[in-house]
Order: structure tokens, then sequence, then C-alpha cells
């Protein structure tokens, strides 16, 4: 039962970042339970899964059939549950992204086993798994002891470091267990010229109210785009007023995001905003009220007219990042 | 259309959380609860559908303490039917364990739909709706954004990362529901006072093994104290030069 098993992620073929964290935060649990990772790869016939040997896993299982080219709910979660029984594992390992908070719960429930969700640290505690997570968006730290095996566990992205270099894994054939489908993916509408989701992105340029209007945020964007693939954030007074999508959102009601960097441009730091970035390696805050409570929280702040600051501020970061 | 909508009572966001006397909870002085902001767009989904079908009722079912009853009296007097409490005094980490009580209370209720909010404010567990859907045997849509129902048949807008992923199943179906599904309406005083006349059943809740405990509560741990780098445009090198040299982000 010392045993992990890594559920990675891909999408057209190509694994996902977070699949590297998965298999990171697999390794680290099972080095302390003295076991082995294999780490399941669920695609279409031909799926790539060379990168995960050296991201730490032990042995690699490929579950192929044509319907898992997109995320087949039924399908992925019964072949989850599959390989999870024939191996016998102590911990199964997710993303606690898009699809794993849909896929995770259905695992759960298949293999009987509760779920620790959005956990951002792993260890063991005389052989039980303590996966601990924040609640009240951050406001407290939650340690939960699993008391049965196998201890389902989905990881918060951008939170376990991708190991440098690994092991080199072996490829093996798993099942693909195809049911009935009673949820059908019918189509995914990709978002214009690859954009970062704010919840994964390595930087955040984040915008409040202090933008005056929806019109301007072109000042977000373009500040994102020096960073080179930095995601736009937005507050939740921004996102109630209409004037950026909800996916942007970071907060309680929103996203929590733990980037290496933060910029809160004209973002006051309401309590339920700070929970949500609290956790970002660097926050920077540009305001033009020094008494922000965002600045409790920043370890670089501008106080300032963000409208001369930002443009400004783009521009020094491209020549930095060309230099 | 028979609707039931799972809601939880949670504290307002705006509030500040300390950890208990006991270490194992949270201290709920002065903590003002609410109805937990994504199960708003869960109740007026219902509504809505109830609305359009012509007909229908909408069943509002919560699992909590007794004071879970005004969180169910706050969907009662938007427009829902009537309310089931499912009672627990606390309410277990282990989501599997609440799901199983929710699943056995909705098993032959008969409903054309389930609709959850897709994740609690308090403990972001973001697991019970599906679980629900998976324990009854139902077809799950999660952290539904869009939706159409056409006879039976369900269409489905998701958010995922960098995309939209469209999905379709067939009622009755559970969904789970995110934020730009619909704007919840506020309840006005005829429905505040209507919602007093109306029938909330109390029952025990039937919470399946408990298998995760807390082991600990912590505070998050602090960031260092800040600085302003400085006023303007004027401090912008500066500011590029720590973020290359010190936070080394560049």
């Amino acid at each position: 039962m010392a045993n992990v098993l890594a559920v990675t992620e891909q999408r057209a073929g190509a694994l996902r970042k977070v699949s590297l964290e998965v298999v990171a935060a697999a390794r680290l649990l099972a080095d302390q339970l003295g076991g082995t990772v294999d780490a399941l790869v669920i695609g279409a016939p031909g799926v790539s899964a060379a990168a995960l040997g050296a991201a730490g896993a032990d042995r690699v299982l490929s579950a192929e059939h044509a319907s898992f080219a997109s995320y087949a709910p039924d399908g992925y979660a019964a072949t989850v549950a599959a390989a999870a029984r024939s191996g016998g594992y102590g911990a199964v390992v997710l993303a606690a992204s898009a699809t794993g908070r849909d896929l995770a719960p259905r695992v759960a429930v298949l293999l009987d086993a509760p779920l620790a969700m959005d956990v951002t640290g792993l260890a063991t505690d005389g052989g039980a798994v303590v996966a601990t997570r924040p609640i009240y968006a951050g406001k407290v730290i939650e340690a939960l002891r699993f008391s049965s095996s196998p201890a389902l566990v989905a990881v918060r992205p951008n939170t376990f470091q991708p190991a440098a270099a690994g092991k080199a894994g072996t490829v093996a054939r798993t099942e693909a267990v195809v049911p009935a489908a009673r949820v059908t993916v019918l189509e995914v509408k990709e978002a214009q010229g690859g954009v970062v989701d704010v919840a994964e992105a390595d930087v955040v340029v984040s915008g409040g109210r202090g933008l005056k209007g929806p019109e301007h945020f072109a000042l977000i964007e373009d500040l994102a785009g020096a960073f080179g693939n930095a995601a736009v954030g937005a507050s939740r007074a921004v996102v109630d007023a209409g004037w950026r999508p909800h996916g942007e959102q970071v907060g309680q009601t929103g996203k929590t995001v733990s980037p290496s960097l933060y910029v809160a441009v004209g973002i006051s730091g309401a309590i339920q905003h700070l929970a949500g970035m609290r956790t970002a390696k660097t926050i920077v805050a540009i305001n033009k009220d020094k008494d922000a409570p965002i600045f409790k929280v920043a370890d670089y702040g501008i106080v300032g007219d963000l409208f001369e600051i930002v443009p400004k501020l783009a521009e020094e970061i491209r020549k930095a990042r060309a230099g | 259309m028979k609707i039931a909508v799972c809601v939880k009572r949670v504290p307002d966001t705006e509030s500040r959380i300390r950890i208990g006397a006991g270490g194992a909870g949270i201290d709920e002085a002065g903590v003002k609860f609410i109805l937990n902001p994504y199960d708003e767009y869960a109740v007026e989904e219902a509504l809505q559908r109830r609305e359009k079908a012509g007909a229908g009722e909408v069943i509002v079912v919560a699992l909590g303490p007794d004071a879970a009853q005004e969180t169910i009296r706050v969907a009662l007097a938007m427009g829902a039917d009537r309310g089931v409490l499912l009672k627990a005094d606390a309410i277990p980490p282990d989501g599997l364990a609440v799901a199983k009580a929710l699943a056995a209370e909705l098993r032959d209720g008969g409903y054309d739909l389930v609709l959850f909010g897709k994740l609690a404010v308090d403990d972001y567990n973001h697991q019970v709706g599906v679980m629900v859907a998976e324990l009854l045997g139902l077809p799950c849509i999660s952290s539904v954004a869009k939706l159409a129902i056409e006879g039976g048949a369900v269409t489905a807008e998701r958010e995922i990362e960098g995309g939209i992923e469209v999905s379709a199943c067939a009622l009755p179906a559970v969904l789970t529901c995110d934020k730009s599904l619909n704007t919840p309406r506020y309840p006005a005083l005829k429905g505040i006072m209507a919602a007093k006349k109306k029938p909330i059943e109390v029952k025990p809740a039937q919470l399946g093994a408990v298998r995760l405990q807390v082991a600990a509560l912590t505070p998050p741990a602090e960031r260092k104290e800040g600085r302003i780098v400085g006023e303007g445009v004027a401090a912008v090198p500066e500011l590029v030069r720590l973020l290359r040299t010190e936070a080394k982000v560049l």
C-alpha cells in the first residue's frame, strides 16, 4: 500500500504542465511511504507520455482509447478507478484543475475513498497520509488526516515543483474502461491566442476599480504582454460591474492563485481578494492610496497614478527582458 | 419540473476567520453567516426553470446545524417552495460522508434536476455535488456557466483552462452552478413574509463513515513586511531592479 498513482492530464495529446506537478506530489508521498510512482496517462492512441519518467515516475501506465481524445467524464473515472484498484495504491494523486475537480469526486465514489481537494502540502504520519489545504480561501490552513486507504488528493496547480531530473520510467499499457457515457463532451472552444489561465499562470497581472473603466484594461493586458505569458486577473468589484469575465476573478468567490509574481493594479485589497492571492511568491502593488490594505501584503509597492506608472512599468519590463 | 437545490450555510466572505479555542473549528462569535454565494446561482436557476416550465416544485435541501434553517429561509424568500434540513451539528470535512447523506435524501425524490453551487466558500471542498450524482447514478456536469435544457436534453458550457468545454447529457441530471450562469434575485419583502409560512422538514442527516479528520487548523504563514519602493513613475526603474535582482522573477 506504499505505492502511489499519479493521474496526469493532457490536452490535444500533449501533457499539461500540471501533470508534472502531480507526478512531483506523488513522488513526495511515495518517498515518504517507501513506495514507487506509477503515472497514468489517459488519451487517444499515441498520447505523449515520454516526459513523465523524467518528472519522477517509476513507471508510466498508458490507457488509450479513441473516445479519450478529450475529457470523457464517465470513461476517465472508470479507467482511473480500475487502475487504482489493480495497483493496490496507498494514494492516488490528481490535479485540482478544471478537469481534475470534475474527475476526482467521481473516482472517490467509484473507489468509496475520501478525497482532499485543492491540496498544497503532503506528508505522512505513522503511514497515514496528511494533506494540507487552505480553507476560507486561505484565511485558515487545514491539515486533514486520512484514516482509510487509498487516500485521494487533488493538488492545487502551481504548488508542487516538478522534479528537475528523475527516473527513467518504463511505459506499460493499462486497461481503458469505456462505460456507456452519461455525459458527452461535444466540443472544446479554445480561447484565442493561447491565453494562460489565471489559476495556472506563473505571472498574474490583475486590475481593479482604480482602472475606472473596462476600456482601461488594455493597460493591464499590455503589462501582462510585457511579461511574456502572464495572465490577466480582476477583482470582484470589476467582475461584478461586468468589466471582465468571471473566469479572471481572483479572490474568495473567484480563483485562488499562487504565481511566482502577482501584480495588483488599482486594487485596494478587500479581505476576500487578499485571501485569493496571498500565497503568491512575490506581490507587487500599484495604488494611489498609500493606506490601501494591499500594501500590507505586497513585497513591493508603488504609490501613485497607475495611468502613468503602468505604461512605464511595461516599457521597463520589456527592456529588462530583452536585455 | 421537480427540482432540488442543495445549499450550505457559510460565513460571509468579508468575515475575519479566527480559529476556535479547541483548534478543530472556527470561532463563530461575531461571524455573519450567509447562503453560500454559488448556491444563489443554483436557487435562481431552479426558480427560472420552474417559471419557464410553468409548473413544478423547487425543494431546498441543506445539511447542517439548526441555524441552517435561516439559510433555507433565504432560498424560500427568493421563491423556492419548501425546505428540508438534514440536521448535523457539525459538517465533517469528508465530502463523501456528506454526499452520502444528501444522496440518501434525494434518491427516491423523483427529481428532474438536482442543482448545487460549484463549491462552498468555507471548506472549498469542491466535490459534494459531483459525488451525489455519482452515488445516484445520474449524469453530472459541474461548474456550469451557461445552460440550455430542451425537451429533456441538457447542453452546458463550463470554463476550463484557456477555453470552454461544451457538454451534453439527459435529464434527470445533477448540475453544479458557476457564477456567470444567471443573476440571482434579491428576496422581496413579499417573498420574505411568504417564506415564514413555507414548511421546512427537519430530520437527522444519515452521514456516511467519516474517514478524513481535521488534524490541525493553523493560521496562514504571515507574509514578511513589504516596502513601498517609491512614488509615481520615478519608482519604476527601482521596482524593476528589485524584481530582477532580489525577487528574481524577471
